[in-house]
């Protein structure tokens, strides 16, 4: 039974992890993208219609992340060329996510899907609990603790992480400094948005199998919260995203043990939890300043 | 080949008349692409979406019933954007203000009288302005970031009337469908100018116009205004931040909770699982599309209205998903905030070699 949870738990958590780590990374580099939700949705769709076209899941997940890649592209143009409101711009681009979804998976709504197929790590996965708990899983979640290194190791120990940040911090000194900021945030933006098209695939080639209209259900801005839950490291982004994982699977497993509780109130946990988290967070002023990427969502102007 | 802002010396006026006209068109242009690939006529799909609705009677009545929740909530919402205060959460505020509008019909459905309609609106702006009140109260207390929690609260009132819809306040006499009662006529808002529209929106016009002057003409719009571009300035004039927020996350909750009163009362008659169609998420492109001007908005939401009919004119006549609808909003509220930046800054294309030495901005 504990195995059971622990599995449902993981695969709650993943598109969480992958779409917080994007995002922490771009708002490192000192851009705030609201759009998570919006790629999320798009990478979900994206990914589910070519791998059913294609009967490849892997092309699926390559397509999703392209589809999350464009969306995000599209976000940077206006917010870092253009100097758009970086607030209004990811509300516009859920809002387009969300709509050109629902075009494209008009199509599929009903339509039986592909799951992308485990993988079992020899050795390891012969681990009495922990083998089948962490390594007879699919691909994506074996990519997912992969990216928590990269991301922890890049951003903190090698030289251009150290720039991205200084990027975040002080665009103004980065700039005086000859690093190109628009450029520098702009590969930071199209990271995030390959996480989010990621996050969006495993959605719907691995968690639910399938496409729904809006079946990401606010988890892209979960992810958002869970960045500020983070305070900015990636090694808090696993624990916030298996507990939050935790807290949206308790819906499932009340419904089996038959408790007498509206299923409704349930499901407004995980977003009750996201405010309960972010009131803790912030509140305490020391935790949420000193990571804080100083420029975040503020425009910058070359001056040439 | 590169984009290049040279920043003006001051904001255009011309550009700030013009954008939301050029936006308009680009979406326009940008719609008729999106027909094309989908393998339909562009000319006759963008006839569909945004002229024939204003052709015929019937559609240019139903173009206005979707128009005022959208104006009536985005003239809240302007208040909080002016004053940097960043409530996405209408949609919540909506649905809260429609459930406690629905209080006296749904619990005391005998209470009819001429009191009824009346307290049942106020009923609904309260409900709305304590919702928005979540947040603004988290921000001022405890720094929370009002983005997200006014956003995770629109789930939360989802489910909240989903829960009150197929539980407690389902209709006794429904055949357990998940609706509340219908409503008495003492609970329902009268039609005027011939049964043509609701009364809810001349009251939407009314509430517009009474916007515009206290942001034009009193001390509290200057409040607004100063805070919102400098919250420094503002605190050596003694305007209080946190004061202001509460006051507009409350003002544009109330607005939204009216709407969500308004519609339920008027236009649905009942309470249903779901009584919006995304008015909260629609509304926050109204509000910047008629550039945070109530009287802007009243106009911008007659546009954003024509999208919802347009988008099932061309699901009915040409097959094309009503999705559209939705894309087109986002589509356009990208190209309001692209073609702002033409107010403030000029674009030049230079090419790679050229111009390095040019030092042109102020």
């Amino acid at each position: 039974m504990f195995e059971a949870v622990l599995l449902t738990v993981i695969t709650a958590a993943t598109p969480l992890l992958i779409a917080a780590l994007g995002e922490l990374v771009v708002e490192r580099s000192g851009v705030l993208n609201l759009g998570v939700e919006g790629m999320m949705i798009m990478g979900a769709v994206v990914g589910f219609a070519v791998a059913n076209q294609t009967g490849s899941g892997f092309l699926g997940v390559v397509a999703a992340v392209g589809a999350g890649m464009a969306m995000s592209a599209l976000f940077g143009f206006l917010v870092l060329v253009l100097v758009t409101n970086q607030v209004a711009t990811g509300l516009a681009l859920t809002i387009l996510g969300i709509g050109f979804s629902g075009m494209i998976g008009e199509a599929f709504i009903g339509v039986p899907g592909l799951k992308i197929p485990e993988l079992y790590i020899p050795v390891l996965s012969d681990i009495p609990f922990i083998g089948p708990v962490f390594f007879q899983q699919d691909a994506i979640v074996y990519l997912s603790f992969a990216l928590v290194a990269a991301v922890a190791y890049f951003l903190f120990r090698t030289r251009l992480g150290l720039v991205l940040r200084a990027v975040g911090d002080n665009h103004g000194s980065a700039h005086a400094l000859g690093y190109s900021v628009i450029r520098i945030r702009f590969a930071a933006v199209l990271f995030g948005g390959a996480c989010a098209g990621l996050a969006g695939a495993y959605m719907s080639l691995a968690y639910t199998p399938q496409w729904v209209e809006n079946m990401t259900a606010g988890r892209g801005w979960i992810a958002l919260a869970l960045v500020v839950f983070s305070s900015w490291l990636p090694l808090r982004v696993v624990v916030g995203a298996y507990l939050f994982g935790a807290v949206s699977v308790l819906n499932l497993h009340a419904q089996a043990v038959e408790l007498d509780i509206p299923s409704q109130l349930l499901s407004s946990l995980p977003y009750l939890a996201t405010i309960l988290v972010l009131v803790l967070i912030s509140a305490n002023r020391r935790l949420t300043l000193v990571n804080t990427p100083a420029c975040l969502g503020k425009p910058f102007v070359p001056d040439r | 080949m590169r984009i290049e802002l040279v920043k003006r010396k001051e904001h255009s006026q011309m550009m700030a008349m013009l954008s939301p006209l050029i936006a308009v068109a680009l979406t326009a242009l940008a719609a008729g692409i999106i027909f094309s690939i989908s393998g339909h006529n562009p000319l006759v799909g963008l006839y569909k979406f945004f002229i024939e609705p204003l052709t015929q009677q019937w559609s240019f009545e139903a173009t206005i019933d979707k128009a005022t929740p959208l104006i009536l909530i985005a003239c809240g919402l302007s208040v909080c954007y002016l004053s940097n205060n960043w409530n996405i959460g209408a949609e919540g505020q909506f649905v809260i203000g429609a459930l406690f509008g629905s209080i006296l019909p749904v619990l005391f459905p005998s209470f009819e009288n001429a009191a009824t309609l009346p307290l049942m609106l106020i009923f609904g702006a309260i409900g709305g302005a304590l919702w928005a009140l979540v947040p603004a109260l988290l921000k001022t207390r405890f720094n929370t970031n009002e983005i997200l929690t006014s956003l995770m609260l629109v789930y939360v009132a989802s489910l909240v009337l989903d829960y009150l819809v197929r539980g407690p306040w389902r209709d006794p006499d429904g055949y357990n469908f998940p609706e509340s009662r219908i409503f008495s006529d003492a609970a329902t808002l009268p039609e005027v100018f011939g049964g043509a529209m609701s009364l809810s929106a001349p009251i939407t016009i009314l509430i517009a116009i009474i916007l515009a002057i206290v942001l034009a003409k009193t001390l509290k719009g200057f409040e607004i205004r100063v805070m919102g571009e400098s919250p420094r300035a503002g605190s050596f004039a003694g305007f209080s931040a946190k004061g202001l927020t509460l006051f507009s996350f409350a003002l544009a909750g109330a607005l939204a909770g009216l709407a969500g009163t308004m519609e339920v009362s008027g236009a649905l008659n009942q309470l249903l699982p779901s009584i919006s169609p995304g008015y909260g998420f629609t509304a926050i492109i109204v509000a910047f599309l008629g550039r945070l001007n109530p009287i802007g908005i009243i106009i911008a939401g007659f546009v954003l209205a024509l999208s919802y009919i347009g988008g099932e004119g061309v699901q009915s006549a040409m097959g094309v998903t009503n999705e559209i609808a939705s894309v087109i909003q986002g589509l356009l509220l990208f190209f309001v905030l692209a073609c702002d930046t033409l107010i403030l800054y000029r674009i030049r294309f230079v090419s790679r070699h050229g111009s390095q030495g040019e030092a042109s901005h102020v």
